[in-house]
């Protein structure tokens, strides 16, 4: 893959290559962090230096639909040992989508500092570089964190509905089984999720993996464009919405948008097709 | 009732004294580590998709070859590289049921996915990892 400044990127300083990393594995300034949906991977063998964030067991809050709260951020944060200076690695399995979504949820706290090792864990393994079991000795930090700020790039249930009566841009970057509403699910996932199928009204249909390329690269400006302006005619001036099941696939997509190509105003709908098709009353298309 | 293969009686009841998520990762990985793909003798690549688990993300193929005795050897293989998961589970399948009685092994339900890998695993992961489990108990209960 080409190199990444090369690729016209609106913010190339978003992705680092696996080299970049390479050489900055010892940096006190860096924190590298794992993040899949496979348990199983990072205990297997990590990036040298490398913590792991779990999706489930340190993103979410236990009890609610939500993400953790304000204390929950900076005690993750303190146990990662990260400031709010430290530029913050994430990489990890299925093209980076784990890894985008520990970023989106990063950036909720202010942490913007934050970067994506472009081809993710795959890449750098299939570049035989070292992967190890020892888990690093982190010395534990105080961060002192923001509120949660749900408001710049995160879109909820009313918000949505307001924008598609507005005739806003939505990108739905679920499966087209799952936009048709031939399926509830992506597939080889479970049919459970919502009562509903379909997709929200004016939604435009980009699975998220479209953006990425065979070896879990992100493919470069020129495609990009070519899927999102020229074939679903999205505007970066406009705002734009995207969502998939539960946000964790759109937040890909929200990348993608915000730091590949500059949108301006991205949000991710996180209550997704299992909050909207399961609602009473909202609007379906199929 | 029938009984449940006796060694994935011994593998639930190793997996019940679990209770870190560290502890459960560790054995899982080690179990991983002892898989074998499918020997030649059996399949070779490009796999015939009548093999593939439906529904598996880190693309399992399964064969069950009969023995003299009626009862069934399974094989697997894993072609996705970061499919630890897959290849644990298969590994955990090959050593429990290969040989084992095919009514017990016809008794299995997709539910010990959940006393293996916990609750937490993805909805993905658990589905993937359930049907690699269907699949095994589709051979047996197709002979009996």
């Amino acid at each position: 893959m080409s190199d990444i400044k090369s690729r016209g990127y609106a913010n190339a300083d978003k992705l680092v290559s696996t080299d970049w990393v390479a050489a900055h594995l010892n940096d006190t300034g860096v924190r590298i962090i794992e993040s899949n949906e496979d348990p199983l991977l990072y205990p297997s063998g990590h990036l040298p230096g490398a913590v792991e964030v779990d999706w489930v067991k340190d993103l979410n809050d236990p009890l609610r639909r939500d993400y953790l709260d304000r204390a929950g951020f900076e005690a993750l944060a303190g146990r990662i040992g990260i400031s709010p200076e430290t530029t913050v690695i994430f990489y990890g399995d299925k093209s980076n989508w784990w890894a985008t979504y520990a970023l989106w949820v990063f950036e909720l706290f202010g942490h913007t500092n934050a970067k994506i090792m472009d081809g993710g864990r795959l890449k750098w393994a299939e570049e035989g570089r070292e992967l190890t079991r020892e888990k690093p000795d982190i010395g534990p930090t105080s961060y002192t964190a923001p509120e949660r700020d749900d408001s710049q790039v995160r879109a909820f249930r009313d918000g949505v509905l307001a924008h598609i009566e507005a005739g806003g841009q939505l990108v739905d970057v679920r499966s087209p089984g799952e936009f048709s509403g031939e399926t509830l699910h992506m597939p080889g996932y479970p049919q459970e999720g919502a009562v509903r199928g379909g997709h929200i009204p004016g939604a435009s249909s980009v699975p998220w993996s479209r953006a990425a390329n065979e070896d879990g690269t992100f493919k470069n400006a020129a495609e990009l464009r070519a899927i999102y302006l020229d074939e679903i005619g999205l505007n970066p001036e406009e705002p734009t919405i995207a969502y998939c099941r539960i946000g964790e696939r759109s937040s890909h997509t929200w990348f993608v948008l915000t730091n590949l190509l500059g949108f301006g105003d991205v949000r991710n709908y996180d209550g997704s097709w299992t909050e909207w098709g399961n609602s009473v009353g909202l609007p379906i298309e199929k | 009732m029938t009984a449940l293969p006796p060694k994935l009686q011994d593998y639930l009841d190793d997996f019940s004294f679990i209770t870190t998520r560290e502890e459960r990762a560790d054995f899982l990985i080690d179990i991983a580590d002892s898989f074998q793909p499918v020997p030649a003798r059996v399949a070779s690549k490009p796999y015939d998709e009548a093999h593939r688990v439906i529904g598996c993300e880190s693309e399992a193929f399964v064969w069950a070859v009969e023995r003299a005795d009626g009862r069934l050897d399974y094989y697997f293989d894993v072609l996705n590289p970061q499919g630890l998961s897959a290849m644990a589970m298969s590994a955990i399948l090959d050593e429990a049921c290969s040989g084992a009685p095919l009514e017990q092994v016809a008794n299995i339900s997709g539910d010990v996915v959940f006393a293996f890998f916990g609750r937490d695993i993805s909805m993905g992961k658990g589905r993937g990892l359930t049907e690699l489990i269907n699949a095994v108990v589709y051979h047996a209960r197709q002979r009996l």
